[in-house]
C-alpha cells in the first residue's frame, strides 16, 4: 500500500514546485500588464482546469509520445523516454493543477496595493528589492493557498495521468490509479484504505491552510489586537 | 532650487506647469482632478511626463530632448501618499528604517545626516510604537510614521499629498505645526498638495493655484458666493469635517506670510 502513497506525494511535489515558480512568475509578468491577445493567453492558460482530463491525456501524448513533438525529440537525443514513466505523472499533475495556481497568484498579486509598490520605489528600493520585500509578502497568503489548493488537484489527478503514464505498479500507480483497479479487482479492503489515506492528506492540507491563513493575516491586515493595546495620543 | 517644466497628456485633459521655487512649503491648491497627484508623481518619478524638464539643484530628473528619466529610487525625494502608503506586513520601526541600506550600522547617524533615526523618532513622538503594525496606528500617528520614513532616506525633496485629509480637526492642527517646524530644521523644500483652503493659510510660503492641470492667476480667482460645483459634480469648495463652509470668501494672495507666525527652530 505504501508504494502508491510515496509516488503519489513525490508527484504532486514536483508537480506543485514547477507549477509554483512558472505560474508565480507569469501572473507576476501578466499581472499589470495589458496588451492585445492577453484575454486569449489567459483562456489558455485556464483551459486545463475545464477540459476533461481525457483531453488533457491525449494532448500531452501528442507532445510527449514516442511520435511526439518534444517525446520524439528527447528519445532520438537523449534517449528518454517520458510517456509511460513517472515523469509523465508529475507532467500530467503539472498541467491540471497549473490554472489554480496561476488563478491564486494572479489574484494575490492584484490585492497588492499599487501605491506601497511606488512607496518603496520612491525609498530608493530596486525593482526586484520591492518584489522581495513587498510584493512577494503581502501577496503571500494567496501564493500558500494556490500551492495548497494546486497540490490537492495534483494528489487527485486520475485521468491525464493513467492516459500518459498508464497503471505500472511500483512505478506510475499513484493513489488514485491504485484505488480505481483494486476496486477493479475487488480488493475492496486496499481501495477503502487508499480513500482514507488521501482524504486524511486533502483535508488535511486544506485545514492547515485555513488556520495558517487565519493566523497569519490577523495581525496586519486586520490589525485584529486586542483594544486595550491601541493607544491613541 | 527646483526648476521644472512639466507637461502630461491624460486622457480628458492635460496637466501643463512651471514650477520654480527655492525653499520652504509650495502647496499646490486645486480641486480634485486639477491634476495635482499628477504632477506629484511626475516630479518623483512614478509617472513620466509627456514633456518638459525636472531639474532639482544640479541634477537632471527629466528631460524629454536629451531623453533622461532618472528612475524614482535614485531621485532621493520622499513622497508621503495621501493614504500614508505604510507596508502593513512590516512593523512602525521597520517601515520607518525601509529606506535605509540594511545592515547592523542602519541606525547609526551617517555622515551628512540631519538627525539619527531616533531623534527623528523622538521629535515626531513615535518612539513608542516602534513594535506596532500600521494597522494598529491612528491617522495621526501613521501620518507622523510616512514623515518619518521618508525623512530617513535625507531627501532633497518631500512631496506630501493632502497629508492631513483623513485626520480629524484637532490633532490636524497639532500636525500643520510640527509640519512647518520640520520644514523649519530640515531645510528642505516641501511641496504640498491640498483643497483645503485652511491647510493652505496654515502652511504655505508660496502658492500656486491649479485648475484643469494649469496654473491660474490668482489674482481673479475667487470663490463665487454659494459655492459651485467641480469636474464631479461635487460641492467645490469642499467643506472638510470641523471646518466652516468656505463659501463666500476670497482666496488669499500669492505670498501668504501673515497667515501663521514661522515656529522657531529649535
Amino acid at each position: 500500500m505504501s508504494g502508491p502513497i510515496v509516488l503519489s506525494l513525490k508527484v504532486a511535489l514536483i508537480a506543485v514546485a514547477i507549477d509554483a515558480v512558472l505560474a508565480t512568475l507569469l501572473a507576476r509578468l501578466l499581472a499589470r500588464r495589458e496588451f492585445p491577445g492577453k484575454n486569449l493567453l489567459e483562456s489558455f492558460i485556464i483551459l486545463p482546469m475545464v477540459l476533461p482530463p481525457t483531453v488533457l491525456g491525449f494532448g500531452l501524448l501528442i507532445v510527449l509520445g514516442k511520435r511526439g513533438l518534444l517525446g520524439r525529440f528527447l528519445l532520438e537525443n537523449f534517449d528518454l523516454q517520458i510517456v509511460f514513466t513517472w515523469w509523465a505523472a508529475i507532467f500530467a499533475a503539472a498541467v491540471v493543477s497549473f490554472p489554480l495556481m496561476y488563478q491564486s497568484a494572479k489574484a494575490a498579486f492584484a490585492s497588492v496595493d499599487m501605491s506601497l509598490e511606488q512607496a518603496a520605489r520612491t525609498l530608493g528600493s530596486s525593482e526586484s528589492r520591492v518584489f522581495l520585500r513587498i510584493t512577494l509578502p503581502l501577496a503571500y497568503p494567496g501564493l500558500i493557498a494556490g500551492l495548497v489548493l494546486a497540490f490537492a488537484r495534483a494528489l487527485g489527478e486520475f485521468g491525464a495521468t493513467l492516459m500518459v503514464a498508464g497503471n505500472i505498479p511500483g512505478k506510475t500507480q499513484t493513489i488514485p490509479l491504485a484505488i480505481y483497479f483494486a476496486v477493479e479487482t475487488g480488493d475492496n479492503t486496499l481501495a477503502r484504505n487508499l480513500v482514507l489515506v488521501i482524504t486524511g492528506m486533502s483535508v488535511t492540507a486544506l485545514f492547515w491552510l485555513n488556520l495558517w491563513l487565519r493566523k497569519k493575516t490577523r495581525v496586519w491586515q486586520k490589525g485584529d489586537t486586542p483594544r486595550a493595546e491601541r493607544l491613541h495620543p | 532650487m527646483l526648476n521644472a517644466s512639466i507637461r502630461k497628456e491624460l486622457p480628458g485633459f492635460s496637466v501643463d506647469i512651471d514650477l520654480r521655487f527655492d525653499r520652504g512649503i509650495l502647496v499646490l491648491f486645486g480641486p480634485s482632478g486639477s491634476g495635482k497627484s499628477t504632477i506629484l508623481n511626475c516630479l518623483a518619478g512614478l509617472q513620466k511626463p509627456t514633456a518638459g524638464r525636472i531639474l532639482l539643484d544640479s541634477r537632471v530628473f527629466f528631460c524629454k530632448q536629451q531623453n533622461i528619466n532618472v528612475p524614482a529610487r535614485q531621485r532621493r525625494i520622499g513622497y508621503v501618499f495621501q493614504d500614508y502608503a505604510l507596508f502593513p506586513h512590516l512593523t512602525v520601526k521597520d517601515n520607518v528604517l525601509f529606506g535605509l541600506a540594511p545592515g547592523p550600522d542602519r541606525c547609526k547617524k551617517r555622515r551628512g545626516h540631519r538627525m539619527s533615526v531616533r531623534e527623528t523618532l523622538e521629535m515626531l513622538k513615535i518612539m513608542h510604537l516602534q513594535a506596532r503594525y500600521p494597522a494598529q496606528l491612528s491617522g495621526g500617528e501613521k501620518q507622523r510614521v510616512a514623515l518619518a520614513r521618508s525623512l530617513m532616506m535625507e531627501p532633497d525633496l518631500l512631496l506630501l499629498d493632502e497629508p492631513l485629509s483623513a485626520i480629524d480637526a484637532q490633532i490636524r492642527r497639532e500636525l500643520q505645526i510640527e509640519l512647518k517646524k520640520i520644514q523649519r530644521t530640515w531645510e528642505i523644500p516641501f511641496i504640498l498638495v491640498t483643497h483645503s483652503h485652511k491647510e493652505m493659510d496654515a502652511l504655505a510660503d508660496e502658492v500656486v493655484f491649479l485648475k484643469d492641470g494649469q496654473a491660474v492667476d490668482t489674482a481673479d480667482w475667487t470663490l463665487p458666493a454659494g459655492g459651485t460645483t467641480d469636474r464631479w459634480g461635487r460641492a467645490w469648495p469642499p467643506v472638510l469635517p470641523g471646518e466652516d463652509s468656505l463659501t463666500g470668501s476670497t482666496i488669499h494672495g500669492f505670498r501668504n506670510t501673515a497667515a501663521m507666525p514661522d515656529v522657531p527652530v529649535k
